[in-house]
């Protein structure tokens, strides 16, 4: 499914991903973690075409299609969907404004038929129960005034609506506590499926108590260091990224 | 939602600037310049009575002393006010007295800019679906006024203004210039000497005009200013929505639009006036042509609780000089202003209102969206002022700038005078960067380049859209990302 070879990167001048090399089959979980400076976000940043964030080398694909020559729209219509470390607020536009904005607009990039109004607002009230997000709250500007819990879930929600075949969620469990955690995990859960993919970048193992990774990497200096079972990230957990760091 | 949707296959649909066709009108033009003699030519042109030809020239006279302003942020090349046509007008008999006896070609041009002239196309609508009334203004004369008849059958008068000079001099005489007088700028005065044609509205006292009232400004001549004088009168409790529309061809030169638009207002009366204005902006890298939209509009609240409310889309223009203002003299009248102001390009744009706060207890609202692209500049100017019997009065101004892109400037620049202790204003403003992390936020779920601007200045703008009678905020939310096409990355 998502396919990473040698992939290099830099930022400004700066070399930030150095040929990292990662494979996500359809139906896997895959847990990123590492040290702050690893280069995680860059990587989620990179795969999703951020302006500003050079590559320099290597390859990535997706069901065989190469995303880096795609725009981040074409990407997302492929299917990639990124949980912001730091979701955007947007101005007087409602949050079921834009949602439904994104979701026509990669539906008709796919060659579908738009959803219609009364079948979106279905698919929005279910959804959004699910995550225990107060209905009304679709209908003010996304993300203006809302905490960062309430940030979090409103990616998931999105997450769930536009039901991407493959998503990075990057550091989702930040500034959320420990209920808000276990709604948006079984948010998360629920979207697993044999032909989806994730990617969990996180910085601690918390969040891998609610999201069982298939497979955990550690990714230290721009490359993976080393991948292994749910256990890595356990070990992680006792004896710190140190001896990755060097 | 379905207005964003539209607005994104609009901007996929559209050129940007669609109405820059000329269409070969067989027209008659006063000689080029400006003389006492032009103006009695444009008065007997119109078969003006004696009153109406002295008040022309009084201007003219007064004209000729005044200097052309120049405090506002915009810069041009002087005018040459001996170079242009002062009156140009499609060829045809007298003014025409049905649809029938309009030019085809004329109407034909009205087709294109998808403006219904045909009251039974009008009709021809979905039962229940909102009806507008047309003054369509061709160069310098209103070409035909669309269902007089059923409004007459109400007591609304609404004709060109050469008409009502003709048929209402009464009215007329009562009220024009009562709200901006001849001498109170220079391109007011310019307008007095030589305005040619522009509507007329009387609502009479207790009724609330049947259906919106529009006029259409089209400049299509060379060389041609367009000089409209418009006046509605709303009499005691009387209501009227009024919407104009502007557009002109694509053009080298510079083209000079003054207007002078008088609202009077009388006890308990209410107007609405909105304004879509999408002249010709000039050429957007080297600034070549374009309008310059130098026009003055005032409402005169004149009766007790009288309401008066200007909405404004400006995206057209090479150079937009307008205050649309406020006299709250009644007591308890109140005035509000919306505006969206889009400049892109080489487009410059000194805009805002005056609320002069006179009688007890009066209210206004200012809501500014102003948003800068290209190499353009935009400037918020407004003066909120209450007199010393201004007692109790209140202003709320929300002053809102959005800057696309580097090469952009916005300015707001408010003037508050309270000469009483008893008013309340508030000022809030803020300027804002359309960022780059939103726009990659909503490309990352989905959206192209080009929607998610839209998406993002729409949610800018919607205070102010909400503002507009619907099928305009349609087409108002269309202009405002025709205008700002290609304006990122």
């Amino acid at each position: 499914m998502l396919s990473i070879q040698e992939l290099s990167a830099s930022v400004g001048e700066k070399p930030i991903l150095n040929g990292l090399s990662l494979t996500v089959p359809a139906g896997e979980v895959h847990a990123i973690m590492g040290p702050n400076g690893a280069g995680k976000s860059t990587l989620s940043y990179v795969l999703t075409g951020r302006e500003g964030y050079e590559v320099t080398g290597g390859t990535a694909t997706l069901d065989g299609v190469n995303l880096l020559s795609l725009v981040p729209e074409d990407r997302a219509a492929k299917g990639l969907f990124l949980s912001f470390q730091y979701p955007l607020e947007i101005p007087g536009v409602p949050a079921l404004t834009f949602v439904r904005a994104a979701l026509n607009a990669q539906r008709k990039a796919r060659s579908e038929d738009e959803l219609a109004a009364p079948a979106f607002l279905k698919l929005a009230r279910e959804k959004a129960a699910a995550l225990k997000i107060d209905f009304d709250m679709l209908k003010r500007p996304l993300n203006v005034g809302f905490s960062g819990g309430e940030k979090k879930r409103m990616e998931i929600l999105q997450m769930a609506m536009l039901e991407p075949r493959f998503s990075i969620l990057d550091e989702t469990d930040s500034g959320l506590d420990i209920d808000a955690l276990k709604i948006v995990a079984e948010g998360v859960n629920a979207l697993r499926g044999p032909d989806r993919g994730m990617l969990v970048i996180t910085h601690y193992q918390r969040l891998l108590d609610y999201i069982k990774p298939d497979r955990v990497s550690v990714l230290a200096n721009g490359r993976i260091v080393a991948t292994g079972g749910p256990e890595l990230a356990l070990e992680l957990e006792r004896s710190g990224y140190d001896r990755y760091a060097a | 939602m379905a207005a964003v949707k539209q607005t994104v296959e609009q901007v996929k649909a559209l050129e940007s600037y669609e109405h820059g066709f000329v269409s070969d009108i067989e027209s008659e033009f006063a000689p080029k310049g400006l003389s006492a003699d032009i103006v009695r030519f444009i008065s007997a042109k119109k078969d003006e009575p004696q009153w109406m030809l002295d008040w022309r020239l009084e201007a003219y006279e007064r004209w000729r002393s005044l200097d052309e302003p120049h405090w506002a942020e915009v810069q041009f090349p002087p005018i040459d006010y001996q170079d242009s046509y002062y009156y140009a007008a499609p060829k045809t008999k007298d003014g025409p007295a049905s649809l029938d006896e309009v030019d085809p070609d004329l109407l034909a041009v009205y087709a294109k800019l998808g403006i219904p002239l045909k009251e039974q196309e009008v009709l021809a609508g979905v039962v229940g679906a909102p009806r507008y009334a047309v003054d369509a203004v061709f160069d310098s004369v209103s070409v035909v006024t669309t269902f007089k008849k059923e409004l007459a059958e109400v007591g609304v008068i609404f004709c060109s203004m050469s008409e009502a000079i003709r048929e209402h001099p009464d009215l007329v005489r009562k009220y024009l210039g009562t709200v901006v007088p001849t001498s109170d700028n220079y391109y007011a005065c310019l307008n007095a000497a030589v305005f040619s044609d522009g509507s007329f509205v009387y609502v009479p006292p207790g009724v609330r005009c049947p259906m919106e009232l529009s006029t259409y400004f089209r400049i299509n001549a060379e060389n041609s200013g367009q000089f409209e004088r418009t006046l509605i009168i709303a009499d005691k409790a009387a209501y009227v929505s009024y919407l104009e529309g502007c557009t002109a061809p694509m053009r080298d030169e510079n083209q000079l639009h003054a207007a002078v638009v008088e609202l009077v207002l009388l006890d308990d009366a209410e107007i609405k006036y909105s304004t879509v204005q999408n002249w010709y902006p000039g050429d957007p890298v080297t600034g070549k042509g374009g309008i310059y939209n130098f026009v003055t509009k005032r409402a005169d609240c004149r009766g007790d609780r009288s309401k008066v409310s200007w909405t404004q889309v400006e995206t057209g223009s090479a150079i937009t000089w307008k205050y649309p203002s406020c006299v709250l003299r009644g007591e308890g009248s109140s005035g509000e202003f919306y505006s969206i102001a889009v400049t892109n390009g080489r487009q410059q744009a000194d805009t805002g209102t005056k609320m002069i706060h006179l009688g007890a207890n009066t209210k206004s609202r200012i809501v500014s969206k102003g948003i800068s692209a290209g190499h353009s500049s935009n400037t918020y100017r407004g003066l909120v002022s209450a007199h010393p019997k201004a007692i109790g009065s209140r202003n709320f101004t929300q002053c809102d700038s959005l800057l696309i892109g580097k090469g952009c400037a916005a300015n707001t620049i408010p003037y508050v005078e309270a000469r009483n202790g008893q008013s309340i204003f508030e000022h809030e403003a803020t300027t804002t960067r359309l960022s780059e992390d939103q726009l990659f936020y909503a490309r990352q779920r989905g959206l192209s380049q080009e929607e998610a601007v839209a998406l993002l200045v729409n949610g800018f703008v919607r205070e102010v859209l909400q503002e507009l009678p619907m099928e305009f905020a349609v087409e108002a939310q269309k202009l405002v990302a025709i205008s700002l096409e290609g304006s990122v990355g």
